[in-house]
């Protein structure tokens, strides 16, 4: 692109100029994202890894309320440090209903993607009502409304059908069903609460956030695992 | 005014000038405030409002898209006109544009503290939002695209090769990385799910900071730059060269964010790859611009104005060093997830955005008020607080990031992590977090007194000669 040449066609010919930078700022984004929706290469599909359910769906919504992603990862990098600090490294299957993405970009506190079953339910009741209470030192801030508020299961239907709409395999017309899984699922962590000499009720907020935080990672484990993959 | 001089719009070039400085002190304000809440967590007021969770997203989009937004807007306003030696294109669409996007920003002051949100790292506002962002940027293409149409200057000066550049892309990064289903008025989740999402979103993110927070800055640098030192541009042939390659290379860069991630390998070492390249066309344009002060260097000893550019060229420069390092997988093992990648952000957002804005500013408000500026001295000062500030705040990220990055890898002869307790790689940051606030404070102090000088500027009752500098 030689000097006279560039101000002789390009400069004077702004609808020329225009479309040159159009075609050239479309073909990285093009090359980059088309080709993971190919089966060779793009993230491969892991059976074992289901659907949140409704109410893990309602948490995962108060998790980004929150902007939890802030100060908090979901992806462990296959190093040593890592693996021995949180687990087996994360595989892309494992994120395959995540819409959107919680990957996050800094870790304030550590990664969460396999936080699923590390904790039982009364410590993440107790740590959402105060951070130092099981971490001592911690920077995290009590997120004590998540103990009154409740959660709507209005929401949690129209949350179900949108993924539904996006492919995400759910029994079709959720309001029919929808109901009563958040219900029997809610139920089950307010009995351990209740084991744990805390009461509170199943329409709370923090049960979903609970019912959320448990469910990370232990599919992706067990699809791995199935893989023979370890740390 | 004389009657054979076209009739530019500077009054829309005034509006957008104070929204820049009135939201850069929001937005640098809620930073110190964030900043706070991580040396000291009762900062966080026990409110759902005022977490950190919620305040962070207000100040990246307040600083990003309030401040530098209304910056290159500014910019664009004032110096399009003159190198098209033409009126803007519609003035309803320039006021349409300025309210518009004031609308935008004060609705995302709302949301966000309300916990509305997308959940995606600046692409934080609900769809509704969204949609009103597609609506007034496409406004604003028109009357750009408007404007250059019935320019009286046949060929297109570099500048507004940027400004298109942005134009175009920022289009299609919003469009494509909005693309989502509502499931309520407040709600959505997109089309992209796991890692395509996740892709889709750093190569959104990624060049928003490449066609807002570069290439409209350096086709405001190369308008105001010359004309602030009185020289051409150095070469004519590097600004052909460096722009044609930064269109084409940055937007493969995304997938750099991703390193060490399930994203599929071959997409991660092609953004690893284009990073690393992107070295030289950064460093085309940051040489172009510092040697365009040749000859006037002197200057720099007096002038706050050239002050501001060369610091703000010089960080851009370092920074565009700094990323393609940070890029290279070995590096970005160490550096990612780290205070490292906030101290590069803040090199590029305070050292080059926001030095080169008050360059420009401290330019273009004695023109555009016809007044001369209320006080030089000041202007020095600001200087200085913004520079010790960005040094104070960019020192401690490194060291804050180097040394948490180094004490999670650090395993003992046994093979056993030397901090097994992740809250003790935290608490060994905190007095590296109280001097970045000190360093943000000093750079906020400075902003506030750049405004009270305009203000004192634009109400004071000297006026520049009618053959002034509004003109130039």
């Amino acid at each position: 692109m030689s000097e006279p040449l560039h101000r002789k066609i390009l400069e004077p010919n702004a609808r020329l100029f225009a479309a040159l930078s159009t075609v050239l700022v479309t073909i990285g984004g093009l090359v980059e994202i088309v080709p993971l929706y190919s089966s060779a290469l793009g993230p491969e599909h892991m059976d074992e890894v289901e659907p949140y359910t409704p109410l893990e769906l309602a948490g995962r919504d108060i998790y980004i309320r929150e902007g939890c992603y802030n100060c908090h990862s979901q992806m462990i990098r296959p190093m040593r440090a890592e693996t021995l600090r949180y687990g087996p490294w994360t595989r892309a299957g494992e994120y395959q209903w995540d819409h959107p993405f919680q990957l996050g970009s800094r870790r304030i506190g550590p990664d969460l993607q396999r936080v699923g079953g590390k904790y039982p339910d009364a410590w993440h009741y107790q740590h959402m009502e105060n951070p130092r209470a099981t971490t001592p030192g911690s920077v995290m801030p009590p997120y004590t409304w998540l103990l009154a508020d409740t959660y709507d299961k209005a929401d949690i239907v129209a949350t179900v059908g949108a993924m539904t709409t996006l492919g995400v395999p759910y029994e079709a017309s959720p309001e029919s069903w929808v109901g009563e899984a958040v219900d029997t699922q809610a139920q089950q962590i307010v009995a351990k609460l209740k084991d744990a000499k805390i009461d509170t009720e199943p329409d709370r907020e923090i049960v979903a956030l609970i019912a959320y935080l448990q469910s990370l990672g232990v599919d992706g484990k067990k699809a791995v695992a199935a893989r023979g993959g370890g740390a | 005014m004389s009657s054979h001089r076209t009739d530019y719009d500077d009054a829309i070039v005034r509006k957008f000038i104070s929204a820049t400085v009135l939201w850069g002190a929001v937005g640098m304000l809620v930073g110190a405030i964030i900043a706070l809440q991580l040396a000291y967590w009762p900062a966080n007021l026990g409110l759902p409002w005022t977490t950190f969770g919620r305040l962070r997203p207000l100040h990246t989009n307040a600083v990003i898209f309030a401040f530098a937004g209304n910056s290159v807007f500014a910019g664009i306003y004032w110096s399009m006109q003159r190198l098209c030696k033409v009126r803007m294109f519609n003035d309803s669409l320039s006021n349409f544009h300025f309210w518009g996007w004031q609308a935008i920003i004060v609705s995302a002051a709302v949301t966000l503290p309300l916990g509305l949100t997308q959940g995606k790292e600046y692409a934080e506002l609900i769809w509704p939002i969204d949609l009103a962002i597609a609506v007034v940027w496409v406004a604003f293409a028109v009357n750009f695209f408007g404007t250059i149409a019935v320019r009286r200057v046949e060929h297109l000066y570099v500048s507004l090769w940027f400004y298109m550049s942005m134009v175009i892309t920022i289009t299609m990064l919003h469009v494509v990385n909005s693309l989502a289903l509502p499931a309520t008025l407040t709600r959505s989740y997109p089309l992209f799910a796991g890692i395509t999402d996740a892709l889709v979103q750093w190569w959104y993110g990624h060049n928003a900071v490449g066609f807002l927070l570069t290439t409209p800055f350096l086709g405001l640098m190369y308008y105001f730059l010359p004309r602030a030192a009185d020289r051409p541009v150095y070469s004519y042939r590097l600004s052909i060269i460096h722009f044609w390659a930064l269109v084409f290379l940055y937007i493969w860069a995304g997938p750099h964010h991703l390193l060490y991630s399930a994203l599929p390998d071959w997409a991660q070492t092609l953004g690893m790859v284009f990073s690393v390249v992107l070295i030289a066309p950064s460093w085309g344009g940051m040489l172009n611009g510092l040697l365009t002060l040749r000859g006037a260097w002197d200057r720099l000893r007096t002038d706050p104005v050239l002050k501001f550019f060369v610091v703000g060229i010089t960080f851009y420069g370092m920074s565009t060093f700094e990323g393609p390092m940070m890029s290279i997988r070995a590096v970005n093992a160490l550096s990612h997830y780290t205070d490292w990648t906030v101290g590069h952000v803040h090199s590029g957002a305070l050292g080059w955005v926001g030095m080169v804005t008050f360059g420009m500013l401290y330019w273009m408000v004695p023109r555009a008020w016809n007044k001369p500026l209320h006080s030089q001295d000041w202007a020095t000062a600001h200087f200085w607080l913004a520079t010790i500030g960005i040094v104070l705040y960019v020192v401690a990220m490194w060291v804050a990031g180097v040394t948490q990055g180094l004490m999670w890898r650090s395993v003992t002869a046994d093979g056993l992590l030397e901090y097994p307790n992740f809250v003790d790689t935290v608490l060994r940051l905190m007095p590296l977090y109280w001097i970045r606030l000190l360093g943000g404070l000093c750079y906020l102090a400075g902003t506030l007194l750049m405004g009270v000088n305009f203000i004192k500027t634009a109400t004071g009752s000297a006026t520049t000669s009618s053959e002034g500098l509004a003109h130039v």
